[in-house]
């Protein structure tokens, strides 16, 4: 059963999304989506400063038997994005949740936040999808 | 399992099976316009006889020429060991093949012709081959913009082979990407470092250097790399391989290196051929390898720890990105790299940098046995690698017509892509002209120019009485 953390959001495309104190959210992919592509080999992330867009594709995770686009949960400009992947790809495996996260996004619409899945919904959704 | 694999009856079923008349019924929604319809001018199949008689006969018509053309194309002379060991049947194939990993053989030779193109071009990998030179350019190009990820805008020099210019200009035109031309410095023959400070500040996501340039002089790579550095660009390399065993690598240009090297790789050992096939070749440094477009072979070990060959890198390639991959081109010129590898294999380092050195010095003899000649004059003022441009005191186009019958294909015509350049004639001289060749160019040269200087036009002539 993989770790489905209750304080976070999720979208149904397995990315988990934190919110900060300082109004920008924290973006990763999935316990369920790291363990389905298996020993990550690269993560291709937007550079700080890209605007993105909810449900658009931003980046690309690459394992040993898969390649997968990352998508953004909410529309909104890119602050950073943790460098430290580009050496230790897997961060995402080991620690999906803490250093295995992706980049952080200052949200231009605070609705897409109320869009997003909580811990329960996202649990079901990963159950119908493993049926 | 049968080898022709639709029988007549086999059709006949498939149609039935999915409610269709005909095979032309699963066409009907191309327009009828639109259709090529039956090849009226393709005739009946001939008996190998015939075909081997019509061969020989298209072949004479091609003639035996002194050829001082390079342009892009070169003649080389070719080891008869190449060929005879590239049409073995283990390698007389031009496709990766399926089930990869099975052929290690083949996947060997790649990974040997890897290594030595990485060599060559002091990058860190070399993909397994593309194209030719001009595709390979534009996937350079296309490269270029995926690993910026910001600018959309290429810098593309005038000194730019011209048929290479407008391959990129065909591929990229509807990707929304815009080539900016570069202009050349018209002592030099070169782009002038200088001059770029009219794009600086720009948005651009590389930098073109061609090394040698199409006229064949030497730009200045290290200022050129330097400076798409310094405006946040990279450094697209488009060198001549050959000239490679005697210039700086492209990985060692400026201070950091350029960041993607390509090029045409027929000079390795394809002869000319009425123009193909050819390869192009494509290294890059390790951090760009995800945007490299191509297959790539790496090394590895089998679960016995015995070491092999395999294809790596693929979650670039479409067979697993679909639409997202790096580029369409899905198998190579494989043949044609088979004699690359052999080539460069048989030369080695000492024997290509003999082959470049040679055209070096053949081209500065010929240089100056025509330049010799009243009426013939250079055209650039800095060095050239195997070509360079001269300028007649007559139209190019007859000159040349006036060489034709006496056996010289004396050089390539620049009227129709450098107007600006007046009168002038790219020539070229590798290793395989001798200096007779030469002395025989300048001699039938001479007598065409002089011819036309001498010799009035028949209106002016006194009638004779």
């Amino acid at each position: 059963m993989s770790n489905i953390p209750s304080d976070l959001k999720y979208t149904k495309s397995h990315e988990w999304v934190k919110s900060n104190s300082d109004g920008t959210v924290t973006v990763g992919i999935t316990d369920h989506a790291q363990g389905l592509m298996g020993d990550m080999v690269y993560v291709d992330l937007p550079q700080s400063g890209v605007a993105v867009t909810a449900g658009k594709e931003c980046g690309v995770v690459e394992s040993v038997k898969a390649a997968s686009d990352i998508y953004s949960p909410v529309s909104g400009e890119v602050i950073e994005s943790n460098a430290a992947l580009a050496d230790a790809p897997e961060s995402v495996n080991k620690d999906c949740y803490g250093a295995g996260w992706m980049f952080r996004i200052k949200p231009s619409s605070p609705a897409d936040l109320g869009a997003l899945l909580d811990a329960k919904a996202y649990a079901e959704l990963v159950a119908s999808e493993s049926h | 399992m049968p080898f022709i694999p639709h029988t007549e009856s086999d059709i006949r079923a498939m149609l039935k099976s999915i409610g269709a008349k005909s095979i032309d019924d699963l066409f009907d929604e191309i327009p009828k316009e639109l259709r090529a319809g039956k090849l009226t001018q393709v005739p009946e199949g001939l008996s190998e006889m015939q075909v081997t008689r019509l061969m020989q006969e298209r072949a004479q018509q091609d003639g035996h020429y002194l050829n001082f053309i390079g342009a892009g194309a070169y003649e080389h002379h070719i080891p008869a060991a190449v060929w005879e060991i590239v049409t073995r049947g283990e390698f007389y194939s031009a496709y990766t093949p399926y089930q990869a990993e099975a052929s290690q053989g083949t996947l060997q030779l790649l990974y040997e012709y890897q290594t030595m193109m990485a060599s060559l071009t002091g990058m860190d990998i070399s993909n397994a081959s593309l194209y030719d030179g001009a595709s390979g350019l534009a996937e350079a190009v296309l490269m270029a913009v995926r690993a910026h990820k910001k600018a959309r805008k290429i810098l593309m020099p005038r000194t730019v082979h011209p048929i290479y210019r407008s391959v990129v200009g065909a591929i990229v035109a509807n990707q929304n990407i815009e080539i900016v031309e570069v202009p050349f410095d018209t002592v030099g023959g070169y782009v002038a470092p200088d001059s770029l400070s009219a794009f600086a500040g720009g948005e651009y996501a590389a930098l073109v250097i061609p090394q040698p340039n199409f006229f064949g002089v030497l730009e200045e790579v290290d200022a050129l790399t330097d400076w798409a550095h310094a405006n946040n660009m990279l450094a697209i390399a488009l060198v001549n391989p050959t000239s490679l065993a005697i210039l700086k690598a492209p990985g060692e240009w400026g201070s950091k290196g350029a960041d993607i090297a390509v090029g045409e790789g027929q000079p390795l050992g394809a002869p000319l051929s009425s123009g193909g096939p050819y390869f192009g070749f494509m290294a890059c440094k390790e951090p760009l390898v995800r945007q490299m477009p191509g297959r790539i072979i790496g090394r590895t070990v089998d679960k016995d720890g015995k070491s092999g060959f395999t294809l790596t890198l693929q979650a670039r390639e479409q067979h697993i990105r679909r639409s997202k991959a790096t580029s369409n081109i899905c198998t190579n010129q494989g043949l044609i790299v088979t004699a690359a590898t052999i080539y460069m294999s048989l030369l080695g380092p000492e024997g290509l940098e003999r082959v470049a050195a040679a055209c070096h010095a053949n081209t500065l003899a010929t240089i100056e046995k025509l330049t010799a000649i009243k009426g013939v004059t250079r055209v650039f003022s800095r060095p050239v690698f195997h070509e360079a441009v001269l300028r007649l005191d007559m139209p190019v186009a007859d000159a040349l017509r006036a060489l034709e019958p006496q056996g010289i294909l004396g050089g390539f015509d620049l009227a129709d892509h450098y107007p600006e350049l007046g009168q002038a004639l790219l020539i070229c001289a590798t290793e395989t002209r001798s200096p007779a060749d030469i002395d025989q160019y300048a001699f039938h040269l001479e007598r065409v120019v002089s011819k036309r200087r001498l010799d009035p036009p028949c209106a002016v002539k006194a009638n004779p009485v």
